[in-house]
């Protein structure tokens, strides 16, 4: 019997559950594009039967990371820049657990910039949320690695030299094997692309355009957007790499350009996940490690009887 | 010095086969009843460079290197820089030989093999071996290895000469080989062995051995361990099933030996990109309720200051290795120091609130590494241990039954979801998880996938259900209720009575050492005693929390002490004199820092020259530093 009878619990799930009874008051500011990430996910928690106690919410620091505040599941709220390897233990250690990581632009594509690399590479069952606002928001308005080429903060204040990142086809050239981008001002298609993150068995990024009215004045509150899986403009096929390679490039050049494109840019289902391979070559056990140190029965060997006679 | 001790130097390149081929000769010793140590001195080079391990054996129990050797077996170094490189890097062929003849005890052996070294290149070395006495052995292992199988095979043709010259049974070694060899390269390392020894006694006359292999017995069985070996088998015995690294010199021992055995275990081992990210998979791994360690050395500790942090904060339990090396920065990555101390001790922002334990012996690594994970899971709290280069690589003998113990998976203070239902939530059914009571500061926890133990684990400062809080009395229960658990833990240790006092109880002078300096500082202790000084010697093995009755119960028991470590700043006696907030006046420091780990002998003289007599240090390699006002 599992210790842990959340999981694979089957039940009709109400989206209220996530909202925490006494919810702390939000720290973010009115008109904040986060809430948009939490609307949407939300809707699309119990859409794909995940109940609050089966779902893990690991975020980084700056406003994004407060996510778990106001989302009632299990939370890990941890340091900048490192939801992603805290996440994907978490996942190997427990597979059953639905593994949600979220974090903003600069925690994300800068400080934690080696282990989203690492992460797509090596394509952990999970979903990532990058909160992208363009800025530096929580310490007030320091550039950002998304930030366009040219912007003037307190920090550089003649403008950035650096061109901005390109978080969509940085995360496909890693490996990721699903890569979205959608926007808070969209919340139907936000709520529909985080499902299909979540139901996807692989690592699924999700560039999720969050405007920041306080910081970020200047930069396009996202509308008006294209959906590039609904637009007659766009024939595409996301299953194909060269387009997908293609379309993201020129998505991440329009947005400073004012033109927002949005939708599922790449997926491929058929490359197994992380945990799949590492099942496969013989280095993860078939059931979850976390129920073995409940399991009462359990015989746990022996360093004595496995290596001593190397030894002698 | 005893005379009853062979200590075999072999000398060589890296990549010459030194390490292994000196593991089966410690072990073929053992196994004939005696006791082992060895020391391995090896450059950061995959090929070449000079590398040596020497294999103490005696009768008695050992437990350092010895003073000096007497027996060396210069193999050349095959992988010498090219020669038009020898203004800067000197002429590397010979250093085997050239490199290992100051610390050549008077009366020694010297076999070399006369196929790549060649004595003229030495200075004055007919003159060096006539005033010592030194028996030289002239062999031509690379031609003898080079007939009968293949050239790399000239460190069985050296065996064979060893054992001709000192009177061990080839049989011995043989039965080793065939343990350890495939097939297709046994019998050509056989016939070598047997030819090289067959040689020498034909050409020597070796009745009358210059030195010989003494005999023993022991009471029950041996096996031969590292202090690497020892700790993977504490974490597997504690149920330790996730590990993950990158690797470094020295810590890649404990995660190769973990990630080569945890698959077969059930476990996971993984590799990541950086130590940041292992030291937070751990913390992932832990946060899910299964036993996970990580580690580094010196600079990839670093990396994992931040990680460490959060591990204290959200109170998950935590196992992290520190491997030191020589430092500051990369240092002298294949030699040993024990400077990290305060960089285990105190890094990551805040207050430290973490167990950190420094073993002594391998025997005791084994006990460190359980103790650590006990810890770490009933206190969830980080919990480290610190050792080093030099207790890493050591093998010796310890009795079997040693690791022959059950095995304990409990995670501590961890609760099931019919224990959950009894514990306080907030109104919309979170886990109170940090509670402000709390027996000995600990607050039961929940994990992720149980029903009715949702909460949020957070770096920052948080109220009991794990929300962010800024409140200033809810930061002052939640501080004071995790430093509780220090005093708790410091209980508990001193229950268990883990620090090694060695020497006659009312001495008059006493020697303080932590880590692994314990077996040297033993062996420099008891020689004192033979000598006629009354000194006696205290080995800390907990470093945080810090004993601080016990050490002062055993200052006062002295008139003076000297505290010896491998550092330059005297690490471990600044700590001591900040955990006692008295005695200063009565430590001093012995220090060394050049790479190489203590001899006995320097501690002797270190201790006569300086507490007993008040003298100049002779010229050894270490550094005398006299108590404060002195």
């Amino acid at each position: 019997m599992s210790a842990f009878s959340a999981i694979g619990e089957e039940r009709e799930i109400d989206r209220n559950e996530y909202t925490p009874e006494i919810e702390p008051q939000p720290t973010w500011c009115p008109g904040c594009g986060d809430f948009g990430v939490l609307k949407a996910l939300k809707g699309a928690l119990p859409e794909v039967g995940r109940t609050p106690e089966e779902t893990l919410l690991v975020t980084g620091i700056g406003c994004s990371g407060k996510l778990n505040s106001y989302l009632d599941s299990y939370g890990f709220h941890t340091i900048h820049g490192r939801s992603l390897p805290v996440a994907r233990a978490a996942k190997l250690a427990n597979p059953g657990v639905e593994v949600v990581a979220a974090g903003g632009d600069g925690d994300g594509y800068g400080i934690g910039g080696n282990h989203f690399m690492h992460t797509a590479r090596e394509n952990h069952d999970m979903t990532y949320v990058v909160f992208n606002n363009e800025i530096f928001g929580l310490t007030k308005g320091q550039t950002s690695p998304t930030s366009p080429k040219g912007h003037k903060s307190k920090t550089q204040p003649h403008g950035s030299a650096k061109s901005p990142i390109r978080p969509l086809s940085l995360s496909l050239t890693s490996g990721a094997s699903f890569v979205a981008r959608t926007a808070a001002v969209n919340p139907n298609q936000a709520q529909r692309i985080l499902k299909e993150a979540m139901e996807h068995d692989g690592f699924a990024h999700i560039d999720f355009l969050t405007q920041c009215p306080t910081w970020n004045k200047d930069a396009k509150q996202y509308v008006p957007y294209t959906d590039i899986n609904e637009s007659d403009d766009y024939d595409f096929d996301p299953t194909n790499r060269a387009d997908a390679q293609e379309l993201m490039r020129e998505t991440e050049d329009k947005l400073y350009e004012g033109e927002v494109l949005t939708g599922v840019y790449y997926r491929d289902d058929e490359r197994p996940s992380y945990q799949q391979e590492k099942q496969q070559i013989g280095e993860m056990p078939d059931e979850p490690l976390a129920e073995r140190y409940f399991d009462d029965d359990y015989e746990w060997e022996r360093s004595y009887d496995s290596f001593i006679d190397k030894h002698k | 010095m005893s005379d009853d001790e062979l200590i075999w130097r072999i000398a060589g390149g890296s990549g010459d086969g030194i390490a292994s081929t000196s593991q089966n000769f410690a072990k073929a010793l053992m196994r004939s009843g005696l006791h082992v140590f060895t020391h391995r001195h090896y450059p950061s080079r995959i090929r070449g460079g000079h590398t040596y391990v020497e294999v103490r054996a005696s009768a008695d129990p050992v437990k350092s290197r010895g003073d000096g050797y007497n027996f060396l077996l210069a193999l050349g170094d095959s992988f010498a820089r090219n020669p038009q490189e020898e203004a800067y890097y000197g002429n590397e062929e010979v250093k085997p030989l050239a490199e290992n003849l100051d610390e050549l005890r008077e009366g020694g052996v010297i076999v070399y093999d006369s196929g790549l070294l060649d004595p003229a290149e030495i200075p004055d070395f007919e003159e060096r071996v006539e005033e010592n006495d030194w028996h030289v052995y002239d062999m031509d292992l690379r031609s003898l290895a080079r007939e009968q199988g293949r050239e790399v095979m000239r460190n069985t043709a050296g065996v064979g000469v060893t054992c001709a010259i000192t009177g061990i049974p080839l049989e011995a070694i043989e039965e080793l080989m065939r343990d350890a060899m495939p097939e297709k390269i046994l019998e050509p390392n056989i016939e070598i062995m047997q030819t090289a020894y067959d040689l020498v006694n034909e050409e020597y006359d070796v009745d009358a051995p210059d030195v010989s292999v003494p005999t023993g017995e022991h009471d029950e069985e041996q096996v031969l361990m590292s202090g690497s070996d020892a700790i993977a088998y504490g974490a597997i015995d504690e149920g330790c099933r996730f590990i993950a690294g990158y690797p470094m010199t020295p810590w890649t021992e404990v995660f190769t030996i973990m990630s080569q055995n945890l698959p077969e275990l059930g476990g996971i081992s993984e590799q990541v990109e950086d130590e940041i990210a292992a030291a937070a998979l751990a913390i992932g791994a832990s946060h899910m309720g299964v036993k996970a360690m990580s580690g580094s050395s010196g600079g990839g500790f670093a990396l994992m200051g931040e990680p460490l942090g959060l591990a204290e904060m959200t109170e998950t339990p935590l196992v992290l290795i520190e491997a030191m090396r020589a430092g500051p920065s990369t240092g002298m990555p294949t030699k040993p120091e024990q400077a990290d101390l305060e960089h285990v001790l105190y890094t990551s922002q805040g207050d430290s609130q973490r167990v950190v334990l420094a073993p002594g012996t391998v025997a005791e690594a084994y006990e460190a590494s359980r103790r650590a994970f006990q810890l770490a899971y009933e206190y969830q709290i980080p919990t480290m241990i610190v050792y080093d280069q030099k207790l890493s690589g050591e093998l010796t003998n310890v009795p079997a039954s040693h690791f022959d113990r059950e095995p304990n998976p409990d995670i501590g203070m961890t609760l099931t979801e019919e224990e959950l239902a009894e514990q306080p939530h907030t109104g919309d059914g979170k886990f109170h998880r940090f509670q402000h009571d709390g027996e000995d500061g600990v607050s039961p926890r929940s994990v992720p996938g149980q029903k009715g133990g949702r909460f949020l684990a957070t770096g920052n400062e948080h109220n009991p259900a794990g929300h962010i809080s800024e409140d200033p009395d809810n930061r002052v229960a939640q501080m004071d209720r995790r430093e509780r658990k220090l005093d708790a833990i410091r209980a508990d240790l001193d229950d268990d009575g883990l620090l090694v006092e060695h020497g006659p109880e009312d001495a008059d002078y006493g020697i303080l050492t932590f880590g692994s300096q314990q077996g040297t500082v033993e062996e420099a202790v008891d020689r004192l005693n033979d000598d006629g000084t009354s000194v006696k010697a205290l080995t800390v093995a907990e470093l945080a929390p810090y004993p601080t009755e016990a050490v002062r119960v055993f200052l006062d028991s002295v008139d003076e002490a000297l505290v010896v470590e491998m550092n330059a700043s005297a690490q471990f006696r600044g700590l001591t004199q900040k955990e006692l907030g008295t005695h200063g006046e009565m430590l001093s420091s012995l220090l060394k820092y050049n790479g190489n780990p203590f001899e006995p002998r320097e501690i002797v003289e270190g201790f006569t020259t300086n507490v007993v007599e008040d003298g100049e240090l002779p010229g050894n390699e270490t550094k005398f530093v006299p108590a404060a006002g002195d």
